[in-house]
């Protein structure tokens, strides 16, 4: 009797609870701003579903949103890739010429670390602040002086932690219009104009594929350095040997080609990080795609467990009681 | 107690496999063309980080000086925005160098030239390229091998002689009201190139 009885309250409940809803529905088409069609349908038992559609869409949308983000990396990548190959060539005659000294040994050391402005970029701009840093270890000792020259909002955020002292200046905006050598030779000028510089050390990301930057450092010495060395039978190659044409005098010409040289290495780095940039964007929000849809995978499977374990206990409910009732 | 148990187990497997893989990482063997004293100075102040790459590795080795003049001369021509000739082998290269027009021949002495406005022409048997340079270096090895770096460069058939009057006047005009030494320079560049432009399609 008292059983017969709980199965009647419990029947009575659940038609309370069938009711409720539909009190709630009309509620939502006499207040359309509640957003409760999902309330409607399931009832209160509906809290944890609801929850997990929330979270859902939230996935979903950042799905959207990070395709959207590689598709333009991957646009602007094809445009910049053909300009850094074509300007490849430019610093290999200076090389060709003065040779590579990157074990030189000079008081006054300046580190050009080149960063990207926007971050969601992979770990490329954390490999170019560890390399100058370690580079500023390595440059560093009694009577020397090492100073950096950071481009880029994020080099210039990590830099600024522990290096404060050191930093010399700072650029940004680089990247904003696409970049030509005017803008890089006139920022160069600006470069060597504030810094005072026995070898200039250029810290950058060179692009080698869509998945693979390998971190790069050019050193570019001051003429006077570079006189030194060349007469020290150093590693500039045997510059000595080289007749100036140029009616001036031979210190003057260094300069100029010092200066040349510095803003072609310049021009050729900006790009080759630019580049890399847009790889290291275009995989990480593939990644980052690939796991939300892995995760939505996760949720929809959690979703419908709940959905159906929910409609089981009503239903379970339901022939309880109406067996109840009945036997 | 087996939440303990299964911590003590990760934390001794995750530091196994942390001695093993520094037993098993060989050092990694230096690169062709890597300047191994920078490597050793690197390697002194850090062992994680990998030392950089330095562009003597990217590029391809240039051949040393032959014994005998070669009869041809390579001629690399390179521009910001691309590599107008690569190793093209031609008889001989006209370049404007400051002191004046310069003719490269195969076996020329070693020079490095700094450029003035004016005409580059490269002869390869009867044909004649020539291209205006704005300027630029001009850099002759003894292996015969010449490299010409330039900031801007058009082929001289691109060049318009009619804005080429203008610009001319434009900038004498310029130069005779300039007042700092900046407008005055800049006044005197510009009518320096557009005579020269003048002189190269005249001429």
């Amino acid at each position: 009797m008292a059983m017969a009885a709980a199965a009647v309250l419990r029947r009575r409940g659940s038609q309370a609870l069938l009711s409720a809803p539909s009190q709630v529905a009309s509620m939502g088409a006499r207040y359309p701003a509640v957003p409760q069609p999902e309330i409607a349908i399931l009832g209160a038992r509906s809290v944890s579903t609801q929850i997990v559609r929330t979270r859902m869409k939230s996935v979903k949308n950042i799905q959207k949103i990070t395709k959207a983000m590689k598709m333009v990396a991957a646009s602007k990548l094809r445009a910049v890739q053909t300009r850094t190959e074509n300007s490849r060539g430019l610093w290999q005659p200076f090389t060709a010429l003065l040779g590579d000294a990157p074990s030189v040994d000079v008081k006054k050391n300046v580190i050009v670390a080149i960063t990207s402005d926007k971050g969601l970029c992979g770990g490329i701009n954390s490999t170019s602040v560890k390399v100058s840093k370690a580079l500023l270890k390595m440059t560093s000792g009694p009577e020397k002086e090492t100073k950096y020259v950071i481009l880029g909002e994020k080099g210039k955020v990590q830099l600024i932690r522990d290096s404060r002292k050191h930093i010399e200046m700072t650029v940004s905006e680089l990247q904003k219009n696409p970049i030509n050598y005017t803008q890089v030779a006139v920022l160069a000028d600006d470069i060597l104009k504030n810094v005072e510089y026995d070898a200039i050390r250029v810290v950058f990301n060179k692009f080698q594929s869509v998945i693979s930057f390998q971190p790069t450092m050019a050193t570019i010495l001051s003429p006077e350095v570079m006189e030194k060395e060349s007469e020290s039978g150093g590693k500039v190659g045997d510059l000595d040997s080289y007749e100036i044409e140029g009616g001036e005098t031979k210190s003057e010409i260094l300069q100029n080609l010092t200066e040349f040289q510095f803003s072609c290495v310049m021009y050729n780095a900006v790009l080759e990080n630019g580049c890399s940039e847009l790889g290291a964007r275009m995989s990480a929000m593939d990644s980052s795609s690939r796991n939300a849809g892995e995760m939505l995978d996760r949720l929809t499977l959690t979703y419908n467990r709940t959905r159906q374990a929910s409609i089981t206990t009503e239903l379970t409910e339901i022939i309880s009681g109406a067996s109840a009732l009945e036997g | 107690m087996l939440r303990h148990a299964a911590h003590r187990l990760a934390s001794r497997a995750a530091a196994g496999s942390i001695s093993r893989r520094a037993l098993a990482t060989a050092p990694a063997p230096a690169e062709a063309g890597e300047d191994p004293a920078f490597v050793e100075a690197w390697k002194k102040v850090t062992n994680i980080i990998d030392p950089p790459q330095t562009p003597m590795s990217a590029m391809k080795p240039r051949p040393p000086t032959p014994a005998s003049i070669p009869s041809k001369l390579t001629v690399n021509f390179v521009l910001p925005y691309k590599s107008e000739i690569t190793n093209k082998e031609v008889d001989m290269v006209m370049v404007p160098a400051t002191t004046g027009l310069m003719g490269v021949l195969p076996g020329h002495v070693s020079t490095i030239a700094e450029l003035k406005p004016g005409v580059l022409s490269v002869h390869e048997g009867n044909d004649v390229t020539k291209y205006f340079v704005s300027s630029g270096f001009a850099f002759i090895h003894a292996n015969s091998i010449t490299d010409v770096v330039a900031v801007e460069a058009v082929p001289l058939e691109q060049i318009d002689p009619n804005l080429v009057q203008k610009g001319l006047a434009e900038f004498t005009a310029k130069l005779g009201s300039a007042s700092t030494d900046l407008e005055k320079a800049e006044a005197q560049i510009g009518v320096d190139v557009h005579s020269a432009l003048n002189a190269a399609l005249t001429g």
